[in-house]
């Protein structure tokens, strides 16, 4: 019975997602185009080689892991926000939760697919498989991350599909179950994040890298990066479906990204006044970084870049006016995840290895096939997300639940993506 | 021939193990070079880890690989496996007095270990660095090409794997692909490497090198006495680095690695540190020597020193 049951779930899913409005179709066709163009794109990069790429043997990792990084911290901010869900108890935490628990899903999707496309024998995934191949456990620490980053994916899904299955059969997630699972995923969050700065902060060879203060900098901008993608999401899903996020939740959210704006920005200053007041051998990275060494200053724009608009974003928010005033809160999130995405991707990974171990300069810029490819994975991170909302948005509105003979799925919300004015008209109907 | 032909006859029958061939071949052409011998792709994608191998298993891969590489190179291929010998292990002397820059070793160091031409991988990097500045890697000119050397004002200091006691590179791989053999030669397993490059960052040296394309070796000039962790042909998208000529100095011992034996001016010196009448005991305990980064605590077994 239970197997008939989760058949009709499943088969009601699969049905959910080939409904929708225009503006649902028109959007998931846009995605699959772009993953495709992605596909072919890596297909090019696997009958050549990575020399496709512009990475060389001094800078051997580029664009690719620069996405991995940033998106990591990502998938751990999302969940990061439960915890504020619950000590302000916002109305909506049940909503909050899933919402962020699907975010960090779709986000790890993307940091294995990136990881997938930078390997140069993704024939040979299945060493990294314990017992079945050989994973270097517990000394490396890319094992770690192997671990952690599936165990969180797992974890999510979990989380997310449980509530949901719970809330389709119309009763109550059992509180007994979430719970311990949700505070479990806090640490987790922190964790993956936590370990993915550990990757690079462990190599004695990359000064750049090898600053104790990676980690808790990594985790700052990552409670930047994450929050703002959700402010934005969680004003699309209140205008176009029928969840309900108060004003003070959003408000709050932007509160505490300023907060850890400013930490991430005192200790990027501890870390900028250490290397050039000290003034040693160490410095070359970050004289890269900033000003340009012997005049290769490819990053420079963009990292200042960076750093205007995280400065910016850091006032924005923390302005009470202009935190609550939408038009500014939104430029702000804007600001603050480009500004993040350049600072916590290229402008960390690239100066690790700019200059080379042996000094010389070799400046990285992605190639088209390494753009494009990135692009494809992009989509289909955003595809991912797209579809778990699909089901789950309707669930968590009631217009997707088990049928009255405990089986067959019964669908009200054909459409998706609608106006506004319906669903105002449709709110008077209730 | 024949042999897989008879194998391959019952082709009708579409076994569970037929079909997993079938998605190992797919998968296995996707990423390999060579499309032919699917099952040679089947045997070569499920391959165990090299340590892992039990001696059947490796003759067994070893007969595989010269079959492969001779029929790739048209010539015959010998790929050993020839283990440590006990009470050895190898270290390296660099003269930096006597350097002259000349890059023979560069090129002694390619033709002899097999590596692509185009693009071009080096395991040694020859710096020059300024004689008022000492070593000192941030002015350091990689790509010096004067129609003479030595110039004036200058001094020559090649890198290559310096063989760490206690190498950050094998620490950090996440498949155990590369380790440090009991002679203290660090070493790849091609046929294990997922070409993740984390190695590559950690390596203080610049000692390891990607295969960023399918390395292009000209069959003419493949030498084809190998060893399976050494010079034998390297497949795409896996990292490489100098063994110290593992297929010469296991093979054949007391034969120098390839860059000592040309190196025209007698810079380089190579030997058993456990041997105390050895030349590279000699040079460590009579010259003023330093090794490369020593705050690192990597512990290489490759030293600079002032032999004038």
């Amino acid at each position: 019975m239970p197997m008939k049951m989760i058949w009709g779930f499943f088969k009601g899913t699969l049905t959910l997602i080939s409904k929708g409005s225009r503006a649902y179709y028109a959007w998931v066709s846009c995605l699959l185009v772009l993953i495709g163009i992605g596909v072919l794109a890596y297909i090019y990069q696997m009958q050549h080689g990575l020399i496709v790429t512009a990475m060389r043997d001094q800078v051997a990792w580029g664009f690719y892991i620069s996405n991995f990084t940033f998106l990591v911290g990502v998938a751990a901010a999302a969940v990061l926000l439960v915890i504020p869900a619950y000590v302000y108890n916002w109305k909506p935490i049940k909503e909050i939760a899933v919402l962020g628990e699907m975010l960090a899903v779709s986000a790890m999707v993307m940091c294995l697919l990136f990881v997938t496309v930078d390997i140069g024998r993704p024939d040979r995934f299945w060493h990294l498989i314990p017992k079945v191949g050989i994973l270097n456990f517990p000394q490396s620490m890319l094992a770690w991350d192997v671990v952690v980053l599936n165990i969180y994916l797992v974890l999510n899904l979990t989380i997310a599909v449980y509530i949901l299955y719970n809330l389709y059969h119309k009763r109550e997630p059992n509180k007994s179950f979430t719970t311990p699972l949700l505070l479990f995923s806090i640490p987790a969050a922190v964790s993956i994040h936590t370990v993915t700065a550990f990757l690079y902060n462990g190599l004695a060879a990359r000064p750049f890298w090898n600053a104790s203060i990676l980690a808790p900098r990594f985790l700052a901008s990552a409670f930047c990066s994450g929050p703002a993608f959700m402010i934005i999401l969680f004003q699309v899903i209140r205008k176009y479906t029928r969840i309900e996020i108060r004003n003070e939740a959003i408000f709050k959210v932007a509160e505490l990204i300023a907060y850890s704006m400013f930490i991430n920005l005192f200790l990027l200053g501890a870390e900028v006044f250490k290397e050039y007041y000290s003034n040693t051998v160490h410095l070359a990275p970050l004289q890269y970084l900033l000003q340009g060494l012997k005049g290769h200053n490819d990053l420079v724009p963009y990292i200042w870049t960076a750093m205007i608009f995280n400065v910016s974003a850091f006032f924005l928010f923390l302005v009470p006016q202009t935190r609550e005033n939408y038009v500014t809160l939104n430029i702000g999130c804007v600001l603050i995840f480009i500004g993040v995405y350049i600072e916590k991707g290229m402008g960390l990974v690239i100066p690790g290895q700019v200059p080379d171990v042996l000094g010389e300069i070799y400046e990285y810029a992605p190639t088209g096939i390494e753009l494009l490819v990135t692009l494809g994975i992009w989509a289909t991170g955003l595809f991912v997300y797209t579809l778990l909302l699909r089901v789950a948005v309707p669930i968590l509105t009631g217009e997707f639940f088990v049928g009255d003979d405990g089986r067959t799925a019964v669908i009200v919300d054909t459409e998706f993506i609608r106006r506004a004015d319906h669903l105002a008209e449709q709110s008077y109907r209730d | 021939m024949p042999n897989r032909e008879s194998r391959d006859n019952p082709a009708f029958r579409m076994s569970r193990r037929k079909m997993m061939k079938g998605v190992a071949a797919v998968l296995g052409a996707l990423a390999l070079p060579e499309k032919d011998a699917s099952a040679s792709v089947w045997e070569s994608f499920f391959q165990k880890h090299f340590r892992e191998m039990s001696k059947p298993d490796l003759e067994k891969v070893l007969d595989r690989l010269e079959k492969e590489y001779g029929k790739t190179y048209g010539k015959t291929v010998k790929v050993r496996a020839t283990p440590h010998i006990e009470g050895v292990s190898y270290g390296y002397g660099l003269d930096l007095s006597r350097c002259i820059g000349c890059r023979r070793c560069v090129y002694a160091c390619v033709r002899e270990n097999n590596q692509s031409r185009d693009p071009q991988i080096h395991y040694i990097r020859v710096l020059q660095l300024d004689k008022e500045r000492g070593v000192d890697l941030e002015h350091a000119e990689h790509y010096y090409n004067p129609s003479n050397v030595p110039e004036k004002g200058h001094f020559y200091m090649p890198v290559q794997c310096h063989q760490c006691e206690n190498p950050p590179c094998t620490k950090v791989c996440p498949v155990q692909a590369t380790w440090k053999e009991r002679d203290g030669i660090v070493v790849v397993d091609y046929n294990w490497c997922i070409g993740c490059r984390y190695c590559m960052a950690a390596c203080p040296y610049g000692a390891r090198h990607f295969n960023w394309k399918k390395p292009g070796l000209p069959a003419a000039e493949m030498n084809p006495e190998t060893h399976y962790l050494g010079n034998r042909p390297r497949p795409v998208g896996v990292v490489e680095k100098c063994t110290f000529c593992i297929q010469r100095v296991r093979n054949t011992p007391g034969r120098y690695p390839a860059c000592v034996e040309v190196c025209p001016v007698g810079a380089r010196k190579f030997g058993n540190l456990l041997d105390p009448e050895s030349e590279i005991r000699y040079v460590i305990e009579n010259k003023r020597v330093f090794i490369l980064k020593e705050d690192l605590n990597t512990r290489p077994k490759f030293y600079y020193f002032y032999a004038t």
